[in-house]
């Protein structure tokens, strides 16, 4: 093999292996940013080794191996709190050993748990949403700060001095790079399923900047969440957000025309759905049932998605049933944006007038205040019962309200319709 | 981006399968290796098919349409199974791949073909076709 061809061979395994090793590295170090740096060095003693050796039969294992190697050297050099290191060390030692019964013991602690353990420490609480997005991409889905930068539409400088913050909030917060258990386990949960969630939205409802959709950027939320029902496939709601990722993300072809502009649901090229994704997704939801979560938030969620995704033309879609969904939704995630969606459901379901005196009610709400949508789904109603003048008024607020350039063209297209 | 991953056929596989040891021992190897693709989120589809003589083929030459029946000849061109993953290249697909068990009971090859996504018509189909292939899928998902 030229060398070229084996180092990126080299790099290749290690991007596979990355978020593994570092989760490991953590867990003895407890320190991310040293994780960072021992992976690394692996992976830079690999580069120099395997193009002569060859590559390795389990690759993984010598670099985790040759990491340890390094820690370990690093905790005997370190001449200061000399007995607290050598503690450590001699913990390392026995971490470091490959023998069958001590990988036979580790299987009893779940082979996926380290990479568990390193999700959850990512996300946990102490961080706000937007840090541990951006640490968990570069933790887990091994992105550089430059395409996380990227992918938030940020500058490099920031994102790594978010990463930085985050990674200190970490450690000065003691977070073990453990999954919690028992009663801890469902909220630190919802905390990394938010996250996920969040990096799925941005990619699929661009907030900011001249995209509508940014497809990597849903891909690499739709890899975390298949890694995560992979390794809790027992927790409903981990597959229900798969189950809601992957039936979103089979619309993500016809969400955007041929120019680039926004297409709504209702008007969506339905042929352009992946049907593949579709089915992934319904048959996630089918073992949420099967585990009793069909009440969660994300399954709630993930019922509605499946609703649009089972009807073949938008005429035959269950708006009764989707507005029932909603009104479930409503009582288990109280949100005014549930309301907001609680209100196109129904005046689908039950005619523009319904729809209106819902979203009048929320109409005062402090976090509605500045939100697109809610004028925007006004002017549809009133467009629908008659009301142009109003109706063109709604449109041409909610244009003035969305940072979204293409979703802009699209509410001035809807005013401009209204005579 | 995704990528099709093909098992190839051999004289073996085209017998179809009789339970053995070595079978046994095949499955549960495959089935570690699935495991690791799903936990990596690579895995997206996957299945494995039956010999070609459960197979058929349609042969097209102008209007005329040819059904030949299986088995099929130029048996290490035929498929015995098939993924779907999604991966961030091609050479992290070919990792994946050099760590699969070997599929088959001897030499074996396993094909890796990346799809095409959206991006790639972009500059490959001009806008006019676009717009019809478009039509085309308004109409089918109305019928």
């Amino acid at each position: 093999m030229a060398a070229d061809a084996t180092h990126r061979a080299i790099e290749a395994v290690f991007r596979i292996e990355r978020a593994r090793l570092i989760a490991t590295l953590a867990r003895m170090t407890r320190d991310v940013d040293r994780a960072e740096e021992l992976a690394q060095d692996a992976l830079m003693l690999a580069l120099a080794e395997w193009p002569r050796a060859g590559v390795p039969a389990n690759p993984g294992a010598w670099l985790t191996a040759a990491a340890k190697r390094r820690a370990i050297d690093g905790f005997r050099r370190s001449a200061m709190q000399e007995r607290k290191h050598a503690e450590i060390a001699r913990e390392a030692d026995g971490a470091c050993d490959m023998s069958i019964e001590h990988l036979e013991a580790r299987l009893d602690d779940d082979l996926g748990d380290e990479l568990l353990g390193l999700i959850f420490a990512a996300c946990h609480p102490v961080l706000s949403p937007e840090a541990r997005a951006a640490l968990t991409l570069r933790l887990v889905g091994g992105l550089t700060t430059l395409e996380i930068a990227r992918a938030f539409l940020s500058n490099e400088a920031a994102i790594a001095a978010r990463i930085t913050r985050a990674k200190k909030a970490i450690a000065k917060a003691g977070v073990a790079f453990e999954v919690p258990r028992g009663r801890a386990l469902a909220p630190r949960l919802a905390s990394v399923l938010e996250v996920v969630y969040l990096i799925f939205n941005e990619g699929y409802a661009a907030t900011s900047g001249p995209d509508l959709v940014r497809p990597p950027l849903c891909a690499e939320a739709q890899r975390l969440g298949r890694i995560l029902a992979g390794l809790m496939p027992e927790e409903p709601e981990v597959l229900a957000l798969l189950a809601l990722m992957e039936i979103q993300a089979s619309r993500l072809a016809a969400r955007a025309g041929a120019d680039g502009a926004f297409v709504p649901l209702t008007e969506q090229n339905r042929a352009r759905w992946d049907q593949l994704l579709i089915r992934r997704g319904l048959k996630a939801l089918e073992r949420v049932d099967a585990l009793g979560g069909a009440d969660g938030p994300y399954a709630l969620q993930a019922a509605l998605a499946a609703c649009h995704a089972r009807a073949r033309r938008a005429e035959d879609t269950d708006w009764k049933r989707i507005a029932a969904l909603y009104d479930r939704l409503g009582q288990v995630m109280p949100s005014p944006v549930v309301e907001l969606n609680r209100a196109v459901a129904h005046s689908m379901a039950f005619g523009p007038e319904a729809g209106l005196a819902l979203v009048d009610a929320i109409a005062g709400e402090a976090a509605l205040r500045n939100y697109a949508p809610l004028p925007a789904a006004r002017g549809d109603f009133l467009l629908r019962a008659g009301r142009k003048a109003e109706a063109k008024a709604a449109f041409e607020a909610a244009a003035a309200l969305t940072a979204n350039e293409r979703e802009r063209d699209f509410l001035l297209g809807r005013a401009a319709a209204c005579r | 981006m995704r990528v099709m991953v093909f098992v190839k056929a051999t004289e073996d596989s085209e017998q179809g399968m009789t339970p053995s040891p070595e079978l046994d021992q095949m499955f549960v190897d495959m089935g570690k290796f699935n495991e690791e693709l799903v936990n990596a989120g690579v895995m997206v589809a996957g299945d494995g098919l039956k010999p070609s003589s459960f197979g058929k083929r349609v042969a097209f030459d102008g209007p005329s349409r040819t059904v030949i029946d299986g088995p099929f000849a130029e048996t290490r061109e035929l498929v015995a199974g098939y993924w779907l993953w999604e991966v961030k290249d091609m050479d992290e697909a070919v990792e994946w791949v050099k760590r699969c068990p070997n599929p088959m009971f001897g030499p074996s090859e396993i094909e890796i073909r990346p799809l095409y996504e959206m991006e790639d018509f972009a500059d490959i189909i001009p806008p006019e076709a676009a717009a019809i292939h478009d039509g085309v899928g308004e109409k089918l998902a109305k019928s």
